[in-house]
C-alpha cells in the first residue's frame, strides 16, 4: 500500500495556472484559465446610506423583540400556573405554561440570531478576501530535525541498548491495566442457571394480572387472551420486576381438537394453554391474539407464534417457539402450574442449548 | 505590545479599557499570537457548510439543557408509589426516575420545556450529524488532510447514537424499557459472554435495579466527556487544516475565499447559535416529545403497539426487524444468528464509514493534500457507493417502523419486511447504477455546455431553411469552473512480464486495486472533460455547432 507502486503519471497534472496564482487572461493555449477573483459588486447598502439606515433599524427592532420576548418570559414564568391547560388551535389542549415559555424563549432567542445575521449580510463588508494556504506537513528541514531530535533522545534514554528495562516496562505497563479490569467483576454475579429458573413450581396457582384472583379452569373461556403471574408475586415486592420478566403467562382456551401439537395437549387442561408472554426473541413481552387463527403477535418486531401449534413461530425474527408451562386443576378447580417451564424462557443466548 | 494607531487622540492619550485588558491578558496567555493568526481567519461561504455548525450548537444546547435536568432528575430505580400532580398515575409503583421526570414536567415551571429542548436538540444533533457527513463525504472533503477529522466526527456520529439511547432510557417509562429490554436481548445473542455482559451491565438479571443509574453516569459523564474532546479536537483541526471551498473564478487549492471571522463570521455563526437554539425552543413550545406519562412505568411485562426507537436507532432495529429467525444448536450451545448478525452487520455499516477514506485514498494513491471539494457529479463511482449506502440505510429506516408503514398505508406487516429484505440487498446496486448513470450524464452535460456553450432558447432560421438553437458560449468564470476538477487515470498492473521476459508476480492486492481504480476512473466511468485542443477546434468557427 505504499506509495511506490503507483505510477506518477496516474496522478492529474496539477494545472500550472493553480500553482502560482491566477492567470487573469484566457489565451490560446489556456482558455479555461481562471480568471481570478470576479470584482466586489456592492449591495445597496454599501451605496445608499438611507438603505443602510433601514437595515439598522431592521436589526435594532429584531434586538429590541428579543428584548422584549425575555421580558415575556419572566411575566409568563411567574404568571401561569404550572397546571394549566389551555386549548390553542391547531395544537388543541397543551401546558399553557410550556407554551409560553418556550414561545418568548424562542423568539428571545431567534431574534438575537436574526439581528446579527442581517446585520451581517447587509451592513458588515462583504468583500471575499483570499488567504493563502500553507502545506499541512512540515518543511523538510523541520522534518528532519525533529526525526534527529527524536532519536537523540531515544538514544540517551538508552532504550535501544538496555533491552531489560525496555522489556519489563513494558510488561508492568501492560499488566497494570488489568487490576482495572478486576475491578469491574463485581459489577454483577456470573450468569450461573439464573435465566434457566422462573417463580413456578409445582402447585402454584395462576393467578390473573388484572383481577389479582387465582384463575379458575371455568375462568378461562374460548377466544380471551388471559395474563397470568404465579401466586405471592407481588407489585411491591421487591424482586418483582425481575420476577415477572420471567414469569409472565398467557393462557388461552382453544378447543382440543384444534391443537395440532401433542405435547401442547397433554400440557393443557381441556385445551387451556398457558405460555410464556415473554417474546423468544429479544424478550418484549407478546401482547396481541388473533382469536380465529390462534396466533399472537409480538409488537416489537413482530415474530408472530401460532398458538394450536406448539406456539411454533410462523412469521417474523423470532428463533424459536414460546415455552408451555404445564397446567392442571387443583382439587378445589383452580389452575395450578404443575413445575416451572422446561426450558429457559425469553431470547436465545449462548449456554441455552 | 501593540500600541494603537488610530487617530482618534483620545485614544493616543490612553488606551481604551478593552486593550488594557487584552494587554493584561496577552501577557500572561500569549493571546495576541493566537488571534494574530485567527482574527481575521477566512471561511469559505456555502449553504451547506453551515450543516456541521447545525450539530455544534445543538451539542451546546443539549449540554447547558442537560446540567439543568440533572438538578431534578434522581437516577434510582427504587420502586415507590406515585403522589404527584399528575392524576392518572396516583398510586402507581414506578422507579424514582420514572416519578422524577414526572415531576420535572409537571411540578418544574419550565421542566417539561427544558426536557422538550433537550430531547429535541438531541434528534437535530444526530440529524444534523447525519446530513454533515453526506455533505462531507459526496464532496470529499474527507481526503487528505482531513481522514483524522472524519474518523473525528464518525466517532461523535456514533458517541451521540449510544448517548441518545442511554439518555432516552432514564425516565424508565414503558417505551425506553421496551429498548432497553431489545438491547439485552441482543447482548444475550453475542456468543460466548452474552450472558455475563448482560449480568455484569444490569448488575444481575434484567432489569434489575442498576441500569438507570449506570447509564446516567455514562449518559451525563463518560460519553459526554469523550464527545466534548472529540469536539474541541474537531474544531481545532478545521481552524487549522483551514476550510474547504469548490472551485471558482480565483478559488486555488492553495488559497482560501471568503469573509473573515472578525467580524462577518462571528455575526454569522453566533446568530447562527441563537436560530437553532430558537427554533429548537419553539418547536419545543409546540410539539411535545417522549410523553412518558402517556406511557406509563415500565414493567417487564407490558407493552405499547407501534414501539419505536428514536430515528437514529431506527435502522438498527431495521436490522433486527428484517432478519429472518436463525437459531443453530451444536453440542449444546446455541448461536443466535438471527440477531447476532444484524448486530454484527450494525458495527459494519458504520464501520465502513470511518474506512472509506483511507481505501479511497489507497485506490487513487493520491498523496496530496485536497481543499477543493469535488462536485458529486464529478466522483461518480464514490457518490454512488455513498447513495447506496444511505438506500441501504433508508430501507432498514423502513424496516425499523415496519409496523408503522403496514397500519398507516394499510399494507400487509409480511409483505413490508419482505420488501425490506429484498430491497436491502436490491435497493443499493439499484441505487448505485441509477446514481452513477445520473452523474455521468450531468459530467456530460458540462462538457457539452464548456464546448458548445448555453442553450440559450434562442431558435434561428438559417437561409437553407434550417432551424437551430444559438449556444451561447460561457463566461470566462463558467468555463474554468466547470472544467477545474481533476480526472484520475486508471492504475494498470503493467506488463505480466518484466524486460527479460520473466513473469512479473503481481500481488492480489494490487490486481484489486487496479480493478478498484478502473471502476472509479476506467473509461465507462468518467467522462473526459474537455481539453484545450477539443475547445479550440470547436470554438474556431468551422461552422458546427
Amino acid at each position: 500500500m505504499s506509495s511506490q507502486d503507483i505510477p506518477e503519471e496516474n496522478l492529474p497534472a496539477e494545472r500550472a495556472a493553480d500553482e502560482h496564482g491566477a492567470v487573469s487572461v484566457a489565451d490560446e493555449k489556456h482558455p479555461f484559465a481562471d480568471p481570478g477573483l470576479p470584482p466586489h459588486e456592492h449591495r445597496i447598502q454599501d451605496i445608499d446610506e438611507r438603505a443602510a439606515k433601514r437595515s439598522e433599524r431592521a436589526v435594532a427592532f429584531l434586538f429590541t423583540m428579543s428584548m422584549l420576548a425575555t421580558v415575556g418570559f419572566i411575566a409568563a414564568f411567574v404568571a401561569i400556573p404550572v397546571d394549566e391547560i389551555v386549548y390553542i388551535w391547531p395544537l388543541g389542549h397543551i401546558s399553557g405554561l410550556n407554551f409560553a415559555l418556550g414561545m418568548t424563549l424562542g423568539l428571545a432567542l431567534f431574534c438575537i440570531g436574526a439581528g446579527a445575521v442581517h446585520w451581517a449580510r447587509t451592513l458588515m463588508s462583504d468583500e471575499e478576501i483570499a488567504d493563502e494556504r500553507h502545506a499541512i506537513e512540515a518543511s523538510p528541514e523541520d522534518r528532519a530535525k525533529v526525526h534527529a531530535d527524536f532519536k537523540q533522545g531515544a538514544k540517551e534514554s538508552a532504550l535501544g541498548r538496555r533491552k531489560l528495562i525496555r522489556n519489563t516496562m513494558l510488561g508492568a505497563l501492560t499488566l497494570v491495566p488489568l487490576s482495572g479490569i478486576v475491578l469491574l467483576r463485581d459489577l454483577g454475579p456470573l450468569p450461573e442457571d439464573k435465566l434457566r429458573h422462573t417463580l413456578w413450581r409445582r402447585g402454584k396457582l395462576l393467578v390473573n394480572m388484572n383481577t389479582d384472583e387465582p384463575l379458575r379452569a371455568s375462568d378461562v373461556t374460548v377466544g380471551s387472551l388471559t395474563f397470568a403471574k404465579p401466586e405471592g408475586l407481588e407489585e411491591h415486592d421487591h424482586e418483582f420486576q425481575n420476577e415477572i420478566a420471567k414469569a409472565a403467562l398467557m393462557i388461552v382456551r382453544l378447543e382440543p381438537k384444534d391443537i395440532k401439537d401433542k405435547r401442547e395437549l397433554e400440557w393443557s387442561h381441556e385445551g387451556i394453554v398457558a405460555y410464556s408472554k415473554i417474546c423468544t426473541h429479544v424478550g418484549c413481552p407478546i401482547s396481541l391474539y388473533e382469536q380465529q387463527t390462534h396466533h399472537v403477535l409480538c409488537p416489537c418486531h413482530q415474530s408472530t407464534f401460532d398458538l394450536s401449534d406448539g406456539a411454533r413461530v410462523i412469521f417474523g425474527p423470532a428463533g424459536h417457539a414460546l415455552p408451555q408451562l404445564r397446567i392442571g386443576v387443583n382439587d378445589e378447580g383452580y389452575l395450578e402450574a404443575l413445575g416451572d417451564f422446561d426450558e429457559p424462557v425469553g431470547p436465545s443466548f449462548w449456554e441455552r442449548g | 505590545m501593540s500600541t494603537t494607531t488610530t487617530k482618534d487622540s483620545r485614544s493616543r492619550e490612553k488606551a481604551p479599557a478593552g486593550e488594557k485588558v487584552a494587554d493584561w491578558a496577552d501577557g500572561r496567555l500569549g493571546i495576541y499570537s493566537l488571534a494574530k493568526a485567527n482574527m481575521r481567519k477566512i471561511f469559505p461561504d456555502h449553504w451547506s457548510f453551515m450543516l456541521g455548525e447545525i450539530c455544534l450548537y445543538s451539542f451546546i444546547i443539549i449540554i447547558l439543557t442537560g446540567v439543568y435536568l440533572t438538578l431534578f432528575f434522581h437516577p434510582s430505580m427504587n420502586e415507590i408509589e406515585y403522589h404527584g400532580s399528575y392524576v392518572p398515575l396516583q398510586g402507581q409503583m414506578m422507579s424514582e426516575a420514572f416519578a422524577s421526570t414526572l415531576d420535572i414536567s409537571f411540578d418544574v415551571r419550565g421542566g417539561l420545556l427544558i426536557r422538550q429542548i433537550h430531547h429535541w436538540a438531541a434528534i437535530v444533533f444526530l440529524a444534523g450529524m447525519f446530513v454533515h457527513m453526506m455533505r462531507v463525504f459526496f464532496t470529499g472533503a474527507f481526503r487528505k488532510p482531513r481522514e483524522i477529522n472524519w474518523l473525528f466526527g464518525f466517532l461523535l456520529f456514533v458517541l451521540g447514537m449510544f448517548t441518545g439511547f442511554t439518555g432516552y432510557s432514564l425516565p424508565d417509562d414503558l417505551l425506553s424499557g421496551t429498548g432497553v429490554r431489545f438491547t439485552q436481548g441482543a447482548i444475550l445473542a453475542t456468543p460466548i459472554v452474552g450472558t455475563y455482559i448482560s449480568m455484569f451491565l444490569f448488575g444481575g438479571e434484567f432489569p434489575g435495579g442498576d441500569f438507570v443509574s449506570r447509564f446516567y453516569s455514562i449518559h451525563i459523564l463518560l460519553l459526554p466527556g469523550i464527545m466534548l474532546g472529540l469536539v474541541v479536537g474537531h474544531l481545532i483541526l478545521v481552524f487549522y487544516h483551514k476550510h474547504t471551498q469548490f472551485a471558482g473564478p480565483g478559488k486555488t487549492n492553495k488559497n482560501v475565499v471568503g469573509m473573515p471571522l472578525l467580524p462577518v463570521y462571528m455575526a454569522k455563526a453566533g446568530g447562527f447559535f441563537f436560530l437553532v437554539f430558537g427554533f429548537i425552543a419553539m418547536l419545543s413550545a409546540v410539539a411535545s416529545i417522549n410523553p412518558i406519562w402517556v406511557l406509563g412505568p415500565y414493567r417487564p411485562d407490558q407493552v405499547s403497539t407501534g414501539a419505536q426507537p428514536d430515528w437514529y436507532m431506527g435502522f438498527a432495529e431495521g436490522l433486527i426487524r428484517a432478519m429472518p429467525g436463525w437459531e443453530i444448536n451444536l453440542w449444546g450451545h446455541t448461536l443466535v444468528l438471527g440477531v447476532f448478525i444484524p448486530l454484527v452487520l450494525f458495527g459494519l455499516f458504520l464501520g465502513v464509514i470511518a474506512l472509506y477514506p483511507f481505501i479511497e485514498s489507497w485506490i487513487t494513491g493520491d498523496k496530496r493534500e485536497h481543499h477543493i471539494l469535488d462536485r458529486p457529479r464529478n466522483a461518480p463511482t464514490r457518490t454512488g457507493f455513498g447513495v447506496a449506502w444511505v438506500t441501504a440505510y433508508m430501507i432498514m429506516l423502513i424496516g425499523g417502523g415496519n409496523d408503522i408503514v403496514a397500519t398507516h398505508f394499510h399494507l400487509s406487516i409480511n409483505s413490508v419486511t419482505w420488501f425490506v429484505r429484498i430491497g436491502f440487498f436490491v435497493g443499493p446496486v439499484v441505487a448505485f447504477i441509477v446514481t452513477k448513470r445520473i452523474c455521468l450524464g450531468l459530467q456530460r452535460r458540462d462538457a457539452d455546455k464548456v464546448l458548445h456553450g448555453r442553450e440559450s432558447g434562442i431558435i434561428k432560421r438559417l437561409p437553407h431553411g434550417e432551424f437551430i438553437e444559438v449556444h451561447e458560449p460561457l463566461s470566462q468564470e463558467a468555463l474554468h469552473t466547470l472544467t477545474a476538477h481533476e480526472q484520475y487515470k486508471p492504475a494498470e498492473i503493467g506488463p505480466a512480464v518484466d524486460e527479460n521476459g520473466v513473469e512479473r508476480k503481481v500481488k492480489g492486492s494490487q490486481k484489486l486495486r487496479a480493478k478498484l481504480s478502473n471502476a472509479y476512473f476506467g473509461e465507462d466511468n468518467q467522462i473526459p472533460k474537455p481539453t484545450a485542443e477539443e475547445y479550440k477546434e470547436i470554438t474556431s468557427g468551422h461552422g458546427h455547432h
